[in-house]
């Protein structure tokens, strides 16, 4: 066996084990420490497919910022697992039989027989100075200049969406804005009232 | 190295429409105090977005953008009438919403970020662009669901909504690679041209099929991928329920036609197989389940689903046998009945909106119980609505399934035909349960509508639309095939 082959199928295994194990752990905080592992073997994966860009970004983005921020929220959240896990046992005979008769189904097409080298030739290996990213960058800007500016669009709705959900002004809180509190002068405070001289 | 800058002109209305949208989102932040300013831009905006569309609409099919955005007739008139349902639908809900205290400028800015990625799905000529459209709608179609955060009921529609959507949009990325796997290419007109070939790998390319019908499916809410469509249309505030339930529809329709009659055509074999079995039962379905609903949002919803089984019937009428003639005249009956029925459902929602007030909902049938007593006017526009969906003559609704049925018979599918019609005929019992709600029963709730003038002239105006659209259907049905002409 080639060396890359072996390790293609050494990551393949861990990858395939740690998504397994997402679904199956019972700790969420596990759960999201073995998806980072997928994530992490992922990445490798595409180094073998001499995509270092995108495996390095895949870790970058994706481990170090997005699965630690996902970290954050499941420690900060009090979920209850065991009403979750209600109804697992009754559903699992159906959901058992449809996901393993789509396994086999799936398994028939993606195969080797449609997807093996023979159907899907590789393609020539890249020559020593090709980089990566500089081809990436280049598509990214001009043909793909669309979809790159409303990728952006997108973010913004979402920026937008949770801004819009979650920011909300409490009623009746004692807090002062410290701000307006440097900001007071006297004429806001005190009120000098005329008023004449009362006699006995 | 020799990149030339793309043509800006044809997407001239989503340029216009994605700066005014960042503008809406600057004005509103700066002048927080003017309440009506996100309104009343986004509406300039819609109106603005029109006229630049008419401007530089283009009778041939141009592509721009190294072929990623394609511009052609049947684009833009979907975004003219997506331009005008969303105008209507805003201006129909604002009422409703400022009573809730929901009336926020986020929630215009939303909307108009979410016509803007129907416009980007409209205008697609690759799998990119309406994949990231269709995002951009239903994150903020999901967001709209939600806004009122105060109700349980809206919030556990959102989230049903957007796990349900997040699935579907993992299906339909999943076809697309698989696509992508078996033709080498993104773009519908390469797709094309690796089929015809023959060039892609059958099986691989069915496979991708199945998922990409899926996806389409759920985004038009047809049997079985239907679930989402009660609950969401019952859970979301009504103003929000009126915008899914009138121009997604339009946008989920253009998806069909450039995915399945752009990229696929040559395996309509296979997809009409599919859509037939969808039709089928979503005719059968959404009519049966209609029948027991109680609450009016839940009836339409089950009538939606109907109807876009009816959208779904024209949309396999095209190809018999490899025999390619019958394509415009049932692509083009399809879409007549769609656009028929975003009027509709337009009309249908505005009416739910004009009976609720702050604090109340009008959403069971028996709310509209001696309507005819309280607003004689406005019991006589429910009933145009009402006919309408059911199909009696002569209101546009009839003249909507009569051109799909005659698409489908002329496409040798007789059975099919029968099926339908004998459907519409068992949902029309529900559709005249409401009239005779209306017309016979005593009402329950004595007290005077009030609502805003604008809510009821453009109500009056669009049930009198529904009836005068039904007298002379022939423009609207003319402009939908001579749309579709040119970009066939």
């Amino acid at each position: 066996m080639e060396f890359k082959t072996f390790v293609f199928y050494f990551l393949a295994v861990i990858m395939v084990v740690a998504a397994l194990r997402v679904i199956t752990v019972r700790n969420p905080v596990h759960a999201a420490l073995f998806l980072v592992l997928t994530f992490f073997n992922a990445g490798g994966i595409w180094l073998l497919l001499q995509a270092e860009f995108l495996a390095i970004t895949l870790v970058m983005v994706y481990v170090g910022a997005v699965m630690v921020l996902f970290l954050f929220v499941v420690m900060m959240l009090d979920i209850n697992l065991d009403r979750i896990r209600e109804g697992f046992w009754s559903y699992l005979p159906v959901g058992a039989l449809v996901g393993v008769l789509m396994l086999i189904e799936m398994v028939m097409v993606l195969g080797g027989r449609y997807f093996g080298l023979d159907a899907m030739p590789a393609p020539p290996a890249a020559q020593a100075g090709f980089s990566n990213t500089r081809e990436l960058g280049r598509v990214l800007y001009t043909d793909y200049v669309y979809p790159f500016e409303l990728a952006s669009l997108v973010l913004l709705v979402a920026m937008v969406a949770a801004v819009a959900l979650t920011l909300r002004k409490r009623r009746g809180v004692k807090y002062i804005d410290p701000a307006e509190q440097v900001a007071v002068r006297r004429e806001g405070r005190v009120e000098l009232v005329k008023m004449a001289a009362e006699k006995e | 190295m020799n990149f030339v800058v793309p043509d800006f002109y044809p997407a001239a209305a989503e340029i216009f429409v994605a700066v005014m949208a960042l503008v809406i989102m600057l004005a509103s932040t700066f002048a927080r105090g003017v309440r009506w300013l996100g309104y009343a831009l986004t509406q300039l905006t819609l109106i603005a977005a029109a006229f630049v569309t008419i401007f530089t609409m283009q009778g041939e099919v141009s592509y721009t953008f190294s072929n990623l955005f394609v511009s052609d007739l049947m684009g833009q008139f979907l975004k003219l009438v997506i331009y005008f349902s969303m105008a209507v639908a805003l201006l129909y809900g604002r009422g409703y919403l400022a009573d809730r205290n929901i009336d926020k400028p986020e929630y215009y800015l939303l909307a108009l970020l979410m016509t803007l990625g129907m416009m980007v799905m409209v205008t697609a000529n690759h799998m990119l662009p309406m994949y990231i459209g269709l995002e951009m709608m239903s994150l903020a179609l999901y967001t709209m669901v939600a806004f009122d955060r105060d109700s349980g009921r809206s919030t556990e529609a959102a989230m049903k909504y957007f796990v349900l959507g997040a699935l579907a949009s993992g299906l339909l990325l999943y076809g697309m690679s698989m696509v992508y796997g078996a033709t080498g290419s993104l773009e519908f007109t390469g797709i094309a041209q690796a089929v015809y070939n023959q060039a892609a790998n059958q099986t691989v390319l069915l496979f991708g099929l199945v998922f990409l019908v899926a996806g389409i499916a759920f985004k038009l809410g047809v049997v079985p991928f239907h679930m989402w469509v009660p609950d969401v249309y019952q859970g979301a505030p009504t103003a929000v329920t009126l915008v899914i339930a009138t121009a997604p529809k339009l946008a989920a329709f253009a998806m069909a036609i450039r995915l399945l009659v752009w990229g696929l055509f040559d395996l309509a074999a296979q997809w009409q197989t599919m859509l037939m079995l969808i039709a089928v039962a979503s005719i059968v379905l959404g009519n049966l389940a209609a029948i027991a609903q109680q609450n009016i949002k839940r009836m339409l919803a089950y009538s939606g689903i109907s109807h876009m089984g009816f959208v779904v019937l024209g949309l396999l009428a095209g190809v018999v046998d490899g025999d390619r003639h019958f394509a415009l005249n049932a692509y083009s009956s399809a879409m007549f009945y769609a656009v028929a029925y975003v009027i509709m459902s337009l009309a249908s929602f505005g009416m739910v909106i004009l009976l609720s007030r702050a604090g109340f909902e009008a959403e069971n049938i028996d709310d509209f119980k001696g309507l005819n007593k309280r607003s004689p006017w406005f019991a006589l526009m429910m009933m145009f609505v009402m006919f309408s969906m059911a199909g009696i003559p002569f209101f546009i609704g009839f003249f909507a399934k009569l051109s799909v049925l005659q698409a489908v018979v002329a496409a040798g599918y007789f059975w099919l035909a029968v099926v339908a019609v004998i459907m519409s005929v068992i949902g029309a019992f529900y559709y005249l349960r409401v009239v005779k709600v209306m017309y016979f029963d005593a009402p329950e709730d004595t007290s005077e509508i009030r609502a805003p003038a604008e809510l009821r002239v453009l109500l009056s105006a669009n049930g009198l639309a529904i009836a005068a659209l039904g007298v002379a259907p022939q423009m609207l049905m003319s402009l939908c095939a001579y749309a579709l002409l040119a970009s066939l």
